[in-house]
């Protein structure tokens, strides 16, 4: 009993927290290109102006 | 980037949106971003390369027409984008994902707690996991079951039933009961099967959505804009860029060649041929003059002229087409979608059963607290998780299928009008032609002739010249090297090539009879005249018989004249009726109706606009005028017409997929609902035969993957 007093909150907190970083990265734009994100990693951005 | 730049400004500076159909690569990327930002009047720009869009933050005092030339000198032919017009999709896209993660959230921990109740969790265990349940499933019903709540009580009150009345009526009363089982300490709480209904019918409506807003990105990035403004004549002689709202009658445009006119007018000065196919459908351009009426949306084709407004925004001609098509519309809306359709049989039917159930085991001796949760088995058996999947799974397949084959659908109801229709009407110009001039007899020229023509050609922006350019250069022609190269505006290209002059020019006999022409002239040669025609689209005789073997009958309908119609009525087989304003061809759409038949209406044009608004399905190539995209259910890309049968062939097997997925869902049902009836159905059952056939639904729309070949 005692385990589950400890493991079900954990288990909730774990759940809300990935939740709370899907909301902030919808939020965020993260999701608004995806196709231009996978390509962004192949510009090299050694050379600013 | 790294010095502070007065981009930093706290001033909120402008931003526009610009569709950049030519992004294609991460090169694309980071040249048009690079090269943006070295300009000093451009604060900031982002690609957007899903959507094929750049957003520049820039000073207010760069101009749209500047804009699009810096992008046009860095490679990239832009199109600004009015306003915020996908805005409202993005929007309902972004809710639906948020509430359909709170309700997948909420379903997985709900669950992992139901799977120690069903295996035999007890006495205070059990309790304690309910209530778990219980608070977690009470704010995810309040947020995510919001969607639903609120279409239902709009049809509610309106008098009327939906798929989301029986949803909501179901997902209420389980939750209330739920609640009570979970006070009582009651073995059966149906928290799970809530939360997990909602998650499925979530991704339902995502996917619907999602359909939408990714046809809408694609057909935006294909709009033209047709005259966003135009050159305006000061007082002072100097002319600056006016938009198109901001102009008003009385002020006097410049309107250069291959320019399209921005307002209603009446040329003050200069002489030059128009291109009114995009307004009237016919392909032939004419000639105004001095105290000629001009109207907007058309094309200047020859000479720069001046003309006077007469008229500007809601009260020119394309306005009034605008308006036409406006109320031409209002029937498409009243079209109901097939979900509803069942759902208006399916609830009253859902609803008397459980109803039934109910008093049934009242009367069967039963205490009204079990003949509630019998009852509340029922409704959640039948509530209709796989219906809401059956459709938008479908359909989206399909859309995406049909979208890597170069066909854009607007939303899931255009394919079901799509897979309705039994009678096809085709606009000619630019529809089954390509509207535009091809040239016919290139071959007549020798070598020598074909290079300087393409030298030519190259120093002039006239639509003529740039179709030899094109037909030429996809021949990988070298140019010849001329000199003294110089374009008199109405008169043609002049050059000298060594020691002779060369020049390309309007022929001096009348040659209407043949359609337009272009006159080359080389010194010590024999002239050539290169001829033109609006070339039928590829495949358009297949098209028009793949038409007719699925029992569409085809014809034309042509704003254009009976003598440039027929050779294409004759080369298809198809009957004609020609010289048709927008409103015959409403008034042939409205008689088809009345007979009885659904109308596939097949245009381009400004003039098709209202009819295409007024067909019970519409399809518009990519080559349209804005207004016609917009009003299309479907716009595809390419020059061949081929793409109208594959949409019709995959809308029709959507159709039929939908209808297995329909009577899946009914036969699931059929087996279900007894044993809910019979007071077998405990949460677990519940559960599994939810899952179990949306998964089927699913699957079953999955084979639509192979759908265009």
């Amino acid at each position: 009993m005692t385990g589950l007093a400890l493991l079900i909150p954990v288990a909730l907190g774990l759940g809300l927290l990935g939740l709370g970083t899907f909301f902030w990265s919808l939020k965020n734009g993260q999701f608004d290109d995806a196709d231009g994100a996978a390509l962004r990693i192949l510009i090299d951005e050694d050379d600013p102006l | 980037m790294t010095a502070a730049t007065p981009n930093r400004n706290p001033v909120a500076l402008p931003q526009t949106e610009f569709a950049v159909p030519g992004v294609r690569c991460a090169g694309c990327i980071s040249k048009l971003e690079n090269g943006l930002a070295l300009n000093p009047g451009i604060a900031a720009a982002r690609v957007n390369f899903t959507a094929k869009r750049v957003a520049i933050t820039h000073l207010p005092e760069m101009t749209l027409p500047q804009l699009v030339k810096i992008l046009g000198d860095i490679g990239f032919e832009a199109v600004p984008i009015a306003g915020d017009m996908t805005d409202g999709t993005q929007q309902e896209s972004r809710q639906m994902l948020q509430a359909m993660a709170v309700a997948g959230f909420a379903m997985m921990n709900i669950m992992l707690l139901s799977v120690s109740v069903w295996s035999g969790a007890q006495g205070f265990t059990r309790d304690l996991f309910h209530w778990i349940s219980a608070l977690i499933a009470l704010p995810t019903v309040a947020y995510a079951g919001r969607p639903f709540f609120r279409t239902a009580w709009a049809a509610l009150r309106k008098g009327r039933t939906n798929m989301d009345v029986p949803i909501s009526i179901g997902v209420l009363i389980t939750t209330a009961l739920s609640l009570f089982e979970t006070f009582t300490h009651g073995p059966h709480a149906y928290f799970d099967g809530v939360v997990m209904l909602l998650f499925f019918l979530l991704t339902g409506r995502w996917l619907d959505v999602v359909m939408r807003s990714r046809a809408r990105d694609g057909v935006s990035a294909l709009l033209k804009q047709t005259a966003a403004g135009a050159m305006v004549l000061g007082e002072d002689g100097k002319t600056r860029w006016v938009e198109a709202k901001a102009l008003l009658p009385g002020m006097d445009m410049i309107i250069a060649s291959g320019e399209r006119v921005a307002a209603d007018g009446v040329i003050l000065q200069g002489q030059s041929s128009f291109d009114l196919s995009l307004l009237t459908g016919e392909s032939a351009p004419q000639m105004a003059s001095e105290g000629d009426t001009i109207h907007a949306g058309t094309m200047n084709i020859d000479n720069p002229v001046t003309v006077r407004v007469t008229a500007a925004g809601p009260d020119t001609a394309i306005a009034d087409i605008a308006r036409l098509m406006e109320q031409a519309g209002q029937s498409k809306s009243l079209y109901v979608r097939v979900a509803d359709r069942a759902a208006r049989l399916y609830a009253p039917a859902v609803h008397t059963l459980a109803a039934a159930s109910f008093l049934g085991w009242m009367l069967a001796g039963a205490g009204w607290h079990e003949s509630l949760l019998i009852a509340v088995a029922v409704l959640i058996i039948t509530c209709p998780c796989a219906l809401g999947l059956a459709v938008p799974a479908a359909q989206i397949v399909v859309a995406g299928a049909l979208m890597r084959a170069g066909i854009l659908v607007k939303d899931g109801s255009a394919l079901e009008r799509l897979a309705e229709v039994d009678r096809a009407f085709f606009d000619k110009t630019g529809t089954l032609t390509l509207g535009r001039p091809e040239p016919v007899n290139l071959a007549d020229a020798n070598a020598e002739q074909q290079s300087i023509l393409l030298a030519l050609t190259r120093a002039s922006r006239h639509p003529l010249s740039e179709a030899i350019r094109r037909a030429l250069e996809a021949a990988s022609l070298q140019a010849a090297t001329l000199t003294a190269i110089r374009e008199i505006p109405g008169s043609g290209v002049y050059a000298m090539a060594g020691q002779r002059v060369v020049s390309l020019g309007r022929p001096d006999y009348d040659v209407a009879h043949a359609g337009m022409a272009a006159l080359l002239l080389i010194d010590g040669q024999p002239a050539l005249t290169v001829h033109f025609t609006d070339q039928i689209r590829k495949e358009a005789a297949e098209t028009v018989a793949e038409l007719s073997r699925m029992g569409i009958e085809s014809s034309i309908v042509s704003g254009d004249r009976a003598t440039a119609v027929g050779p294409v009525a004759r080369a298809l087989g198809l009957t004609a009726q020609t010289s048709m304003l927008p409103e015959d061809k409403l008034d042939a759409i409205a008689r088809q109706k009345k007979a009885g038949h659904h109308i596939l209406m097949v245009g381009d044009g400004l003039n098709d606009g209202p009819a295409l608004a007024a067909g019970h399905a519409s399809i518009a190539p990519a080559s349209a005028s804005d207004v016609g995209q917009n009003a299309a259910d479907v716009v595809f890309l390419g020059d061949a017409l081929s793409p109208v049968a594959t949409a019709l062939h995959a809308a029709r097997r959507t159709q039929q997929i939908v209808k297995q997925n329909f009577a899946l869902a009914i036969g699931y049902n059929v087996i279900a609902v007894p044993l809910a009836i019979s007071g077998h159905v405990t949460p677990l059952i519940a559960a599994a035969a939810m899952s179990g056939s949306s998964l089927i639904v699913v699957a079953n729309a999955l084979r639509l993957r192979a759908v265009v070949r």
